[in-house]
């Protein structure tokens, strides 16, 4: 059990360095899905020997809403955008695979100096954790189009998952399903955002929006 | 009995290519050539007289016999699976690794020495090349060295196993052989990081630096590198799939066969694969990095 956990774990790492390394977007929303499955796994390997309703459906809930609404509202943010490729990010997927190494041997550091964090978790869980936010953040300043921003926030909510994960065996259902609501409506809002950025201006390049006056 | 690797390194270590070619021969629907032809391009080559520009100077001259013999002493510190090295010494990981380097130094010097614009053009990339695959063959070994606390190539395959894989941070295994099998691909200029079956001078990054090498010296170079892709698969095989029957024939056995295999995966992979373009390589060697740091910090978290 507890292998299957690393296991899982580590997926999450690579899913984390696969986005990086990704410029077609319709991949990445399917990498970013993957790892919300990965997430709403974990807490139900994690405690395979007591077992309760709750934590099924949590589980299922969160995986519902993360591999598969999510990556459909996003997919369907995509379909209607001529673009289907991140083109000029403003740091470029080898230099971004490059931080990425350099953001897990930070995470693994500062995991290793939170010693109170995380005791009998999955032994990596806080340094992913920690991984997964700044992964996360980075997507969100490094990237052009708003399409990737909004992965890179939902990685940083994958993150933030995580070290919860880690943190506290079982967090209250209402604090879990706050949460949960919270995320899908800021997915939604962004998803219908992003749809009508993308018919006002025929793209999604952040950057570009700067450049607005009327 | 306890250094029968090298032997059999310095013996079968052209019957890779021969196998190589011969599953790409079958993807492709064509019969290929005989399984033994490298031993007789050897033969052929060994027989020829070279020919030496008289611009170049003693470094062209020395690059083959170099490269060729840093190799065969490369492979001198390489285990087979549970078959012991010929020499084996707490640290000789990194000796290991420098071996190799001192053989693509002095390629890359003979290229240079020659003068010509496309033999400079190659060893740039190939300088280049083995920027990117010196750090991930490092840092993967030194994730392997953390989890068995073993520093000499011998213990380490020794102390690698399936059970080893079972255990906490054996995922890590599997992802130092994966960046291994990368890197092993990247130094021996195999698709895709390389085409050896080019034929553009242009396009060449490995080939394009022995063109001017002819007869024994130009066998030398293909002898070399038949032992360097013996090696480097060694190295994967042995963290992959070490073989430990307890007998040291069965292992021998065990350990060529392993080796076979991994030259059929890599004709399989040359077929189906295309040639990644250049500027596309330091990504994916990026990649092979991550995985061998992640192996690390898995090890790291698991004392």
């Amino acid at each position: 059990m507890n292998l299957l956990a690393d296991v899982l774990v580590i997926l999450v790492v690579l899913t984390n360095l696969r986005v990086l390394g990704l410029s077609r977007l319709s991949p990445c929303i399917r990498t970013v899905a993957f790892q919300g499955a990965l997430l709403g796994l974990l807490p139900v390997l994690a405690h395979l020997d007591d077992m309760t309703t709750r934590l099924a459906l949590q589980a299922a809930a969160s995986t519902v809403i993360k591999a598969a609404i999510f990556p459909w509202l996003l997919g369907r943010a995509l379909r209607g955008t001529g673009s289907q490729r991140e083109e000029e990010p403003f740091v470029g997927l080898t230099a971004s695979l490059a931080a990425g190494v350099l953001f897990l041997a930070a995470a693994q550091w500062i995991g290793s100096r939170l010693p109170h964090v995380g005791q009998g978790a999955p032994g990596h869980m806080v340094p992913t954790a920690l991984f997964t936010m700044f992964v996360g953040l980075f997507m969100i300043v490094s990237r052009r189009l708003a399409l990737t921003q909004v992965l890179g926030y939902l990685i940083m909510e994958n993150g933030i998952t995580t070290f919860g994960l880690a943190f506290a065996e079982k967090q209250p259902l209402l604090v879990e399903l706050g949460i949960l609501l919270d995320v899908f409506m800021a997915v939604f809002v962004m998803g219908i955002t992003l749809f009508h950025l993308n018919r006002e201006f025929d793209h999604l390049d952040a950057a570009r929006m700067t450049e607005l006056r009327d | 009995m306890t250094a029968l690797h090298l032997p059999l390194a310095l013996a079968g270590a052209p019957l890779l290519k021969g196998v190589i070619n011969r599953t790409k021969a079958f993807y492709a629907g064509r019969t290929g050539q005989p399984v033994l032809q490298p031993y007789h391009d050897l033969a052929r080559l060994l027989r020829k007289g070279a020919v030496y520009s008289k611009t170049t100077t003693w470094l062209f001259r020395a690059g083959p016999v170099v490269s060729l013999a840093s190799t065969m002493a490369a492979i001198a510190l390489l285990p087979l699976g549970a078959v012991p090295a010929l020499v084996s010494f707490r640290g000789d990981i990194v000796l290991f690794a420098y071996f190799l380097g001192l053989g693509r130094f002095f390629t890359i010097c003979a290229a240079l020495d020659t003068g010509s614009a496309f033999e400079g053009m190659g060893a740039s990339r190939e300088a280049w090349f083995s920027a990117l695959t010196e750090p991930v063959l490092l840092l993967g070994l030194a994730a392997m060295v953390k989890l068995t606390g073993e520093l000499s190539l011998t213990d380490l395959a020794a102390s690698l196993g399936p059970q080893a894989m079972l255990e906490p941070g054996g995922a890590a295994i599997l992802l130092v052989a994966a960046s291994l099998a990368a890197t092993a691909l990247a130094e021996n200029s195999r698709i895709p990081f390389d085409d050896p079956a080019t034929h553009l001078e242009l396009t060449m990054v490995h080939e394009v630096m022995v063109l001017d090498h002819s007869g024994p010296d130009f066998g030398f170079i293909e002898y070399a590198s038949s032992l360097k892709l013996w090696a480097l698969g060694s190295l994967v095989m042995g963290v992959l799939l070490p073989v430990k029957t307890g007998s040291q024939g069965f292992d021998l056995l065990a350990g060529g066969s392993s080796l076979a295999a991994l030259a059929v995966g890599v004709g399989v992979v040359e077929s189906v694969m295309a040639r990644l373009r250049l500027t596309r390589v330091s990504h994916y060697l990026a990649g092979a990095a991550a995985f061998s740091v992640l192996a690390l910090m898995i090890v790291q978290g698991n004392p």
